[in-house]
């Protein structure tokens, strides 16, 4: 579908991809003006899960606001952790040891993993195709069962501390590991013969949805959204924190700015991610997971810090203004799906119904994070 | 380093009638009790420690113009947000910019505003991603954005008019 | 067979029973076999291998409220889940299961199939209409181009099978195909058919347009659940909904029917008549052969994506009609010369 048509305004009506709608991802309202099935104009409605989490961190002590890291964005629980710990670390000048960073690593990376399959069983279940999302959750469940051996947590993880983690891992988790990353490897050729070569897929997917680099920046969208538009922008590689610089790993960028580039940008991060995983397993240190010196009273000096991190979706920003008592004065988190979400209403203008929710899943939106 | 020598330089244009660009940062003055409130101006931070690199504080008048020169420079609005500075009876509202390339520097606009009468151009003309961003300020802190094009509740209900990041908020 | 009264009754009482029968387990298939493709073992728990699922299902929907919405037209709403079961159990009264098997042979089977299967199409234009629901309506407009598009190739394609056979009978077009696999329609190897070679494209074209008209995946935009919620049948519930859902099983049937009628030789055994059972030509076969046709139909749904519907049409508009239509010449002229 290459020609642009011409829309009648006085033909239309509003249809309502409520809230409650299996294609949304959660509870997200848009306000379709259609024309037939042509999408005339799209209006976002947000708010429906808005649990105000920025007023519960100006109420809790850091460390007590450490599990609504977990709830913000539950697939990729991990790297929201991450980025507190990383900006509170920064702000007190807390040291983290050597093996703590790199089982950081490891868990953040196996739960970018288990939010891709995620998204990309839901994502051929939204296009219509039922199996892939049961193979999907099936290799999940073996990651879900080697966090939990570990976290305690099978999915709004709270496992990082300032300063290290909550718990140390252990040899089954390591032996674990590796079974998965071999087993894992298998399903991604078998993914890429099922699901990526499929005809009816890529006719789906390939030249719809356009997101070009110039809407990027407007909107700032970060992830897959921008490497799809050919945006070499990863936080782990342009910004580095943590042990990231030590890792030999590419970042997947396609150019083509279609949806089928960011699918194919999120296989690639899942292989990359396995590399990742592997190389940090061999280099394992030895050692304690947590510092010697931890202050007792989490009380970080005066004054606005700020750290970025990647997670499944995007840059996850979070913003501290500390007035040095221990609670923080202002906590803002700049969640990625909601810049990669303001994308749709400009972008889906002209689309047929079926192609903006195409796109729409291609966007990787997780609601509760937008939200907050 | 070279993005930020930049900015910095197209920066400070408009601060040319100040007297000096470089007021001293305050983590330097360990001894006070209370911080001394900065001055409008741009001011190099220590990335590793806070996180971001230019730190710059204007008056709501040079906004737009400042914003315009980073977009030209090639900066992705990342996100948008207030601090409410009760004890100085002032909002201020915090832009931060980074950049998609190597050349790394996050930039972060910063403007004090009255708490009674908090108004602001919206810049959604030059960042259209901004449109989300000022309503939800708007939303938590009542702050009023000149020339936004549907300044409405975002993630609080249509109906609220209460403003819950405020310090003096009560639920 | 004398058409008395008691004769007439017997054979609807059949069919209804067998129509209901298949429609009842090809759902229970159907879940085994989605178990099967998504590694996993499918319904278990009612009855020895979920078997008494299918039961249960029927007795929950019956004991489920009928909710009308308000404001829809009553008359158009109740009718339209009839509108979907009617045309399945009217087309098995001329659909010959053996030499001697048959509801009531007519003439025309063929015609009344297909003036049936248009009748179908008409029930989810009003399901879709009569709800009252822009999803529903967004819906039945997808389904009704679609059942169009669909249905002219599927004509085609049995006018040349017709042509060749010369009687609109299904029980002469299996007469026909008597004897061993190479006498099938889906092999070009007999005289009479004049070699023509591109009959097995025929029979991918029938498949094709089997499973369209069906509305089964990967065709299924009418009830496109991650996109319509429900499409058409979103506003039914309990029995509306049952009886929509029988009826799209039913007409699973019927295709299959057809599609081994026309081109894999009915009742036919594929070594030839040897004179003893199993090897003759009766009716173990016929089922054996609709029933693998509906696995395949099965096996097609759990495994591909949905099309897009400018994708569908154009798959019959562009490439499904100059075909056929070209092998509907072709045989023609192959016809006359030999």
């Amino acid at each position: 579908m290459t020609e642009p048509i011409s829309l009648q305004p006085d033909e239309t009506f509003v249809l309502n991809v409520g809230p409650q709608h299996p294609a949304t991802h959660g509870v997200l309202r848009v306000k379709m003006t259609m024309d037939g099935e042509y999408i005339y104009n799209a209006e976002t409605v947000l708010g429906y899960i808005h649990r105000m989490h920025e007023k519960m961190a100006e109420n809790r002590t850091y460390p007590q606001f450490m599990p609504n890291m977990g709830r913000l964005d539950y697939l990729s629980a991990m790297a929201f952790n991450h980025g507190y710990a990383l900006v509170v670390e920064r702000a007190c000048g807390i040291e983290v040891p050597e093996r703590a960073e790199y089982i950081r690593v490891i868990t953040v990376e196996l739960n970018r993993i288990s939010s891709h399959l995620v998204w990309l069983g839901a994502y051929v279940l939204d296009l219509g195709g039922f199996t892939p999302l049961m193979y999907c959750f099936d290799d999940r469940e073996q990651i879900l069962d080697l966090l939990e051996s570990v976290t305690g947590s099978r999915l709004t993880y709270c496992y990082f501390r300032f300063g290290g983690l909550y718990n140390d891992i252990d040899d089954d988790f390591i032996s674990g590991t590796r079974a998965f990353i071999k087993r894992m490897r298998k399903e991604l050729k078998m993914y890429a013969k099922l699901v990526t070569g499929n005809i009816i897929l890529m006719r789906r997917l390939k030249d719809h949805g356009p997101v070009d680099q110039d809407m990027c920046q407007r909107y700032g969208a970060t992830g897959p959204v921008a490497r799809g538009s050919g945006i070499n922008y990863d936080v782990r590689r342009n910004e580095p924190y943590s042990v990231y610089p030590e890792f030999d790993f590419e970042v997947p960028v396609y150019g083509e700015c279609d949806s089928y580039a960011r699918y194919l940008v999120r296989m690639d991060e899942m292989e990359q991610s396995l590399r990742i995983i592997e190389q940090a397993l061999d280099k394992l240190p030895d050692g304690p997971v947590n510092p010697k010196k931890k202050p007792k009273l989490i009380k970080p000096p005066p004054g606005d810090y700020f750290a970025a991190v990647e997670t499944a979706r995007g840059n996850f920003g979070i913003r501290m203004v500390s007035d040095g008592s221990k609670n923080a004065y202002r906590l803002k988190l700049r969640s990625p799906t909601y810049s990669n979400m303001h994308l749709f209403d400009e972008a889906c203008r002209g689309m047929l119904i079926a192609d903006a929710l195409a796109f729409m899943g291609s966007l990787d939106l997780v609601i509760p994070e937008m939200d907050r | 380093m070279k993005i930020q020598e930049k900015t910095k330089e197209a920066l400070s244009t408009l601060f040319a009638d100040l007297p000096s660009s470089e007021p001293e940062p305050d983590d330097a003055e360990e001894g006070e009790k209370k911080p001394v409130p900065r001055g409008n101006g741009i001011i190099e931070q220590d990335y590793l420690l806070k996180g971001f690199h230019l730190d710059v504080q204007l008056e709501s008048e040079q906004l737009l113009e400042a914003v315009q020169i980073i977009f030209d420079l090639g900066y992705y609005l990342e996100s948008i947000t207030g601090v409410d500075w009760i004890k100085d009876d002032q909002l201020e509202v915090v832009y931060d910019f980074s950049r998609y390339d190597f050349d790394l520097c996050r930039t972060v606009l910063r403007t004090r505003l009255p708490r009674s009468a908090p108004q602001l151009p919206s810049i959604t003309p030059i960042y259209t991603g901004a449109s989300w961003h000022e309503r939800e300020t708007h939303d938590f802190f009542g702050i009023i954005f000149d020339g936004h094009p549907h300044l409405v509740p975002l993630l609080l209900p249509e109906d609220a008019d209460f403003h819950p990041l405020l310090k003096d908020f009560k639920a | 067979m004398s058409l008395t009264l008691f004769n007439v009754v017997l054979a609807v009482f059949i069919a209804i029973c067998f129509v209901g029968a298949n429609a009842a387990y090809l759902v229970w298939c159907e879940r085994k076999g989605a178990g099967l493709f998504q590694r996993r073992p499918g319904p278990m728990e009612n009855g020895p291998w979920g078997l008494l699922q299918p039961p249960i299902d029927g007795l929950k929907l019956m004991t489920k409220q009928l909710l009308i919405p308000g404001g829809v037209d009553k008359a158009i709403f109740m009718v339209a889940p009839v509108l979907a079961m009617f045309p399945a159990l009217i087309s098995f009264v001329t659909i010959p299961f053996s030499n001697s098997i048959v509801a009531h042979p007519i003439d025309v089977g063929v015609l009344m199939i297909f003036a049936f299967a248009a009748l179908g199409s008409m029930s989810l234009l009003v399901a879709g209409w009569g709800s009252r629901n822009k999803y529903s309506m967004i819906s039945s407009v997808r389904a009704v181009s679609q059942t169009v598009a669909y249905e002219i190739p599927l004509m085609i394609t049995t006018i040349t099978i017709v042509m060749i056979s010369g009687s609109l009978n299904l029980g002469d077009i299996v007469q026909s195909q008597l004897g061993g696999f190479w006498h099938w329609n889906i092999w070009p190897l007999q005289k009479q058919v004049g070699f023509n070679l591109l009959m097995p494209i025929s029979f991918l074209i029938l498949f094709v347009c089997s499973v369209a008209e069906t509305n089964r995946a990967p065709f299924d935009l009418g009830e496109a659940e991650s996109e319509l919620v429900a499409g058409f049948h979103t506003e039914y519930s309990s029995m509306g909904f049952g009886l929509f859902f029988m009826g799209e099983y039913a007409n699973i049937v019927i295709g299959a029917c057809l599609t081994v009628i026309l081109f894999l030789g009915g009742w036919s055994c594929p070594i030839g008549d040897l004179g003893f059972f199993p090897f003759t030509h009766n009716v173990g076969w016929f089922l054996l052969k609709i029933y693998l046709i509906i696995f395949v139909f099965i096996w097609i749904r759990w495994t591909f994506p949905r099309t897009t519907i400018y994708g569908l049409l154009n798959l019959s508009w562009k490439y499904l009609i100059p075909i056929s239509l070209f092998n509907l010449l072709l045989t023609a002229g192959l016809l006359k010369v030999f």
